[in-house]
């Protein structure tokens, strides 16, 4: 019984080296799909694939993590961990996007932007940044689904959306639960502990209002059964974008703004001490 | 080092020599290890006299240094966090460990936020306390730093702020990384109102705060030394497994890599900030300037 799973269980199964990975939904996805390559500044990094497809009639650029299904493609596209040059590649594409009016798909699936020397000296916060303030304005739809691993500051780099959805046993985490444990409490290996703490799951995350919608998967995980998941998936993006595609770039622009906006719980010293009263 | 000389402390009286030497009449350089007179670090901005190494500055410290007197107004002082995900166990108990910040940084959170002037030129200011739980951005952080966005784009004046921080506040989950995108939303509006942003980074600053606002905007200034990066230095360490460079993610290792656009010391910042704003002020201030005109600026 999946619902039995507990949140460490998801980890595993949103790691799983047989779930499908970005490409398998793209391809499937698309009627045909064009990747392109590079940042025109440094280098391709396969981390991260773009390019044009055409969904349900229509072009749109697509992007997403992408790990590989091998140790050897791992090796080549780390783990599916981005360097700046990957994001750099995606925001090229959102401001293509952008250019040609096309919406964005994108796929978020990454245990975390790369950290090394090479990273921090090509400016990886500067990427990631500049992707949130670029997807912040973008004046396209923009749809971002998690489908395994959404792993901190480099998952976001490509997930401010107008919609954020989450197959049902993939997890979205501030920090991965390893790190969030080490942080926590100074010992990464209490990460099941933190994978329950930190509120990680599908489920959870649309209990608070941060994603939009959770898509099933079969029982037991999208590995046992790709086409089904893949196909559940692209009837939620293809629902989220018509809605979308009513409305005009300043009313996306709105709602854009008015969800991050609202992003957060907080309350006043007074209400705390009513609250604490009470 | 001529301050130095000139405030030298005063030799000690016999009645204080009786007294108890407080902790605090000496401050030890963390740097270099050079003692200084508590008075005359202070003086200097808590800069060493001997190494230049800038130690730490509170939020009200910074407000302090930097606004003209009697300027600045605080705002937004009341928000707290609250313990959304339910960290309630005995040894990680967030509502108090909350309680605790509060007590002993005597603010609601990280952020101090206001209104105010640097040498006569209106800005916005969002300051990081990093004593307040390492400075870690979590809901109260992100809606101060929007709310002080959205203020500047209102009143038309520049948007400065100081960022001292360790990352996302893990406590607050997945709420805390989407702060990163509230405040890259709120920019877009000063943008639309044609306002400069002015980051300054000061040490340390990691993670979700430079992943995000204080890495986007249009100045982007550094103190001397200071540590800036995306992953800290331990988890790059473990991930390569070798040690890094000492000059590896300082703000003039980031001004080689084209990352920031100055490295300016302590005491010449309030003038090189009141600079800046002047010069973003005299292209708004000229309401004839064709090129204001031209992009629909109101």
């Amino acid at each position: 019984m999946t619902t039995t799973l507990t949140p460490w269980d998801k980890v595993q199964i949103a790691r799983h080296p047989q779930r499908p990975h970005s490409l398998d939904y793209i391809r499937a996805l698309c009627d045909d799909f064009f990747e392109f390559h590079g940042d025109r500044r440094q280098a391709d990094d396969q981390a991260i694939v773009c390019g044009l497809g055409q969904f349900d009639g229509i072009s749109a650029v697509i992007m997403g993590h992408q790990k590989g299904n091998d140790t050897k493609e791992n090796l080549r596209r780390h783990f599916g961990m981005p360097h700046p040059e990957g994001y750099r590649k995606a925001l090229r594409m959102l401001r293509h996007a952008e250019k040609f009016g096309f919406p964005v798909i994108t796929l978020i699936d990454t245990p975390g932007a790369h950290p090394s020397m090479e990273a921090e000296q090509r400016g990886q916060a500067q990427a990631i940044a500049q992707n949130l303030v670029v997807m912040a304005d973008l004046k396209v739809p923009v749809v971002a689904s998690v489908i395994g691993e959404g792993g901190s500051g480099g998952a976001i780099a490509i997930g401010v959306a107008d919609r954020l959805l989450m197959l049902e046993h993939s997890v979205y985490s501030v920090a991965s639960p390893e790190a969030s444990a080490a942080i926590l409490w100074r010992d990464s290996g209490k990460a099941s502990e933190a994978a329950k703490a930190m509120k990680i799951t599908a489920q959870d995350l649309y209990e608070f209002n941060i994603i939009d919608e959770v898509v099933p998967e079969p029982e037991g995980g999208a590995h046992l059964d790709a086409a089904s998941t893949i196909q559940a998936l692209n009837a939620a993006i293809r629902r989220h974008l018509h809605e979308l595609c009513t409305l005009d770039v300043p009313q996306l622009l709105e709602q854009r703004y008015a969800k991050y906006r609202a992003m957060g719980v907080y309350r006043s010293a007074q209400e705390r001490a009513v609250a604490t009263e009470a | 080092m001529k301050d130095f000389f000139r405030r030298a402390p005063k030799p000690q009286t016999s009645e204080r020599r009786d007294q108890q030497i407080p902790d605090n009449v000496w401050v030890k350089c963390q740097k270099c290890g050079e003692l200084t007179y508590q008075k005359q670090f202070q003086d200097a901005l808590k800069v060493c006299p001997k190494c230049g190494h800038h130690a730490r500055m509170s939020a009200q410290e910074w407000i302090a240094l930097l606004m003209d007197e009697g300027s600045f107004i605080e705002h937004d002082v009341d928000l707290q966090s609250r313990d959304i995900l339910g960290f309630v166990s005995p040894k990680d108990n967030y509502e108090a460990k909350l309680d605790a910040m509060i007590q002993k940084t005597g603010s609601n959170d990280v952020i101090i936020s206001g209104s105010g002037m640097i040498e006569g030129y209106p800005l916005e200011i969002a300051v990081c306390n990093f004593d307040f739980m390492g400075g870690s951005m979590g809901s109260v952080f992100g809606e101060k730093v929007a709310r002080a966005t959205e203020r500047a784009a209102e009143r038309r004046v520049g948007l400065v702020t100081i960022n001292a921080s360790g990352g996302a506040r893990m406590h607050e989950g997945l709420f805390a990384l989407m702060q990163m995108a509230k405040i890259s939303v709120a920019l877009t509006r000063l943008a639309q109102a044609r306002q400069p942003h002015i980051s300054l980074m000061v040490d340390p600053c990691y993670g979700g705060v430079s992943a995000s606002y204080a890495s986007v905007a249009d100045v982007i200034l550094a103190e001397p030394g200071a540590h800036i990066g995306f992953a800290g230095p331990r988890v790059i360490e473990q991930t390569i497994r070798q040690k890094l460079p000492p000059e590896f993610q300082t703000a003039e290792f980031l001004l080689d890599h084209g990352m920031i656009d100055a490295v300016v010391p302590r005491p010449d910042m309030r003038a090189a900030l009141a600079r800046l704003l002047r010069l973003y002020r005299v292209t708004v201030d000229q309401p004839n300037f064709a090129f204001n005109q031209v992009a629909g600026h109101e």
